[in-house]
């Protein structure tokens, strides 16, 4: 049994093509912004949950986040990046206001989604707030509902050469 | 009592005051499952289970009506939610707290009181550790023990009931795969159903198949993904390694055949958005799944220290299953044999060999088990689906063009959505109410938890997978 499940593992199933140029152009990005780490906290501010299962997706033997130092972290005290979702609720709005007071400076705020972006479908809500943006400072927008994580990593770099 | 609409499966129904409280009392015997509960302006709805789904309507021009929550526990969050929403007040509500609307000062929220010696409070959320969706669990402990754990939910409310009303039925139906990602086909093809239902459009079948096709990828997606979620919970990362792995085959699986990964929006009204060009793709995904799955379902049995933590967490007892109607794995992994595919047949599902799991055990390990089997049945329906896909047109138009009502009930991977709408004459959504497995299942999730130690509850939690947004709305 554990034979075949290691031969499942034996040919690496971690991106080249077409993530190769991208995850090298992150991987010296990263080196050369921070060293060796960006610590990612993930709030949800809203959404249908369509992102966050594309940001777990990250975290596979596909997109391998960690291998370029991207990592996601329990508490906004560790994090230098608040990777946003959701149109804001009236609801998560408070929350998302203290979790951006707790994250250290120096911090960049991504939102990502078309909630997060602009709000959405969810547009004209009395119960949302709206974009991310109109509740705390954005530094970058990964569009997609749900942006897929391709995109999303295609964000997170962008987002390392602009600074 | 007039009955305005039926087919076999479904009667919709004004009612009185006295057939109301006649039915809230055969609920709360058992005699009748309550499905849902739900409001409009001046009128209160609910859906009852009795042989066939039955929607009893009740005006009530002041803007009470008499509790069924008084009576019947599982409809008190449906009927708080109603009144935050509506503004209709449940008479004899035992419970007279907010629940989606969480007013001007969030942190006010009165949580019931707790008294005792050497209890404390462990508050949890919204904006959690992992990335999940937020809510607020507030626990009571003695010591590593969990004597109370009392839910706070709401903070993803967005408005969609009242973003429905006007909505065309295109934006409608956009909407409503939006409700909860993860379920994205079940809530369209529940909204379009109830649609096409109320318009009485037969979409061609084809496009039944192709939904159908839709369905158990999504439904095989999302399981994979909570088995290895529910094994790295309990520190068994490497089953979280692999299923991210076959999870993923299936997404990349659906934008290949449908064009996008988790299905969005290729459910629509009168049919699906793009056709299937040859089923090559899927057959390759079902075939490696079945070369990989049995050997991690080995992997589960076979270990120790997982069934550990897995068997005998997080009970849920087979009497508070079937009292809170409790859909999906969580139902049948404590003996409630209900399936909407099953038991409310809808098409392709009434064509399909197929088997419902349900086991006994009511823990953490028997909802594990309900979602490795019903991997198995679901990759089963997608082989006997592509067998016999009928060829031919994949949508009709679907345009109202006066008023009627519908409803639908589909089974999500977590459990039976319901959907019921009204369309007006102008061909928009009136009022459209959407209910989500969740609603009946949260409520287990405290009494799960009872007992258990703290550090169980994430594995619980994980093993339930409620959605927050499909709640909230």
């Amino acid at each position: 049994m554990l034979r075949t499940l290691l031969q499942g593992l034996r040919t690496p199933v971690t991106e080249s093509a077409p993530l190769a140029m991208l995850a090298a152009d992150l991987d010296r990005a990263v080196q050369r912004r921070l060293g060796r780490s960006l610590a990612i906290r993930e709030v949800d501010a809203g959404s249908c949950n369509g992102c966050e299962l594309e940001i777990h997706a990250l975290n596979n033997a596909y997109y391998d986040l960690e291998r370029f130092g991207l990592r996601f972290v329990a508490s906004p005290r560790h994090a230098d990046v608040l990777l946003v979702t959701g149109p804001v609720t009236r609801n998560m709005r408070e929350a998302l206001e203290r979790t951006w007071r707790a994250t250290p400076d120096p911090k960049w705020v991504v939102a990502a989604g078309d909630c997060a972006a602009g709000c959405g479908v969810f547009a004209d809500s009395p119960a949302c707030i709206g974009a991310v943006s109109k509740v705390v400072p954005v530094d970058l927008v990964i569009s997609g509902c749900p942006p897929t994580p391709a995109q999303l990593l295609q964000g997170l770099l962008a987002l390392l050469n602009a600074r | 009592m007039s009955r305005y609409c039926s087919d076999d499966r479904w009667v919709m129904t004004a009612v009185d005051a006295t057939y109301w409280q006649q039915a809230t009392r055969a609920i709360a015997a058992g005699d009748a499952t309550l499905l849902s509960l739900w409001g409009e302006p001046g009128r209160i709805h609910m859906a009852v289970f009795d042989n066939a789904i039955v929607v009893i309507s009740l005006d009530c021009p002041n803007g009470l009506y008499p509790s069924v929550g008084a009576s019947h526990p599982p409809a008190i969050r449906l009927e708080r939610a109603a009144r935050d929403l509506f503004g209709l007040d449940p008479v004899g509500l035992p419970d007279a707290r907010p629940w989606l609307d969480h007013g001007a000062n969030p942190t006010a929220y009165p949580f019931l009181p707790v008294e005792g010696e050497s209890l404390h409070q462990i508050p949890v959320g919204p904006v959690h550790a992992g990335v999940i969706e937020p809510g607020h669990f507030r626990f009571t402990a003695d010591g590593e023990t969990v004597v109370r754990l009392e839910q706070r939910l709401g903070y993803v409310h967005k408005g969609i009931d009242r973003l429905m009303h006007g909505a065309t039925v295109a934006r409608a139906a956009r909407l409503a795969g939006r409700t909860s990602g993860d379920s994205t086909v079940a809530y369209a093809l529940a909204f379009v159903s109830a649609v096409e239902m109320a318009l009485g459009i037969a979409p061609p079948p084809r496009a039944v198949w192709l939904r159908g096709v839709m369905a158990e990828l999504e439904r095989v997606a999302n399981h994979l993904g909570d088995f290895g979620a529910i094994c790295n919970d309990a520190a068994f990362t490497i089953m979280l390694a692999h299923c991210g792995m076959l999870r993923e085959g299936v997404l990349r699986c659906a934008a290949e055949c449908f064009g996008h990964r988790l299905m969005m929006d290729c459910v629509v009204p009168g049919g699906v958005a793009a056709d299937l060009a040859g089923d090559a793709p899927i057959r390759t995904l079902i075939d490696a799944i079945r070369a990989r799955f049995p050997a991690l379902v080995d992997l589960y049995d076979k270990t120790a220290s997982l069934q550990d933590r897995t068997v005998g967490t997080g009970r849920v007892s087979a009497e508070l299953a079937r009292q809170f109607a409790a859909g999906g794995i969580v139902g049948r992994a404590s003996g409630r044999d209900f399936d909407a595919r099953r038991s409310i047949p809808y098409p392709p599902y009434d064509q399909l060999h197929f088997e419902v799991p349900v086991l006994h055990e009511g823990d953490v390990n028997a909802r594990v088990w309900i979602r490795i089997k019903e991997i198995e049945q679901s990759l089963s329906m997608l082989e006997q689906m592509l067998n016999a896909l009928p060829t031919g047109d994949i949508r009709v138009a679907c345009e109202p063009h006066r008023s009627a009502e519908g409803v639908a009930m589909t089974e999500a991977f977590r459990g039976d959505v319901l959907v019921w709408l009204r369309i007006d004459e102008a061909g928009h959504i009136d009022r459209c109410h959407m209910r989500d497995a969740s609603w009946f299942q949260w409520p287990l999730l405290e009494a799960a938890i009872e007992g258990n130690i703290v550090a169980d509850f994430p594995l619980c939690n994980k093993s339930f997978n409620c959605s927050y947004s499909g709640h909230d709305l």
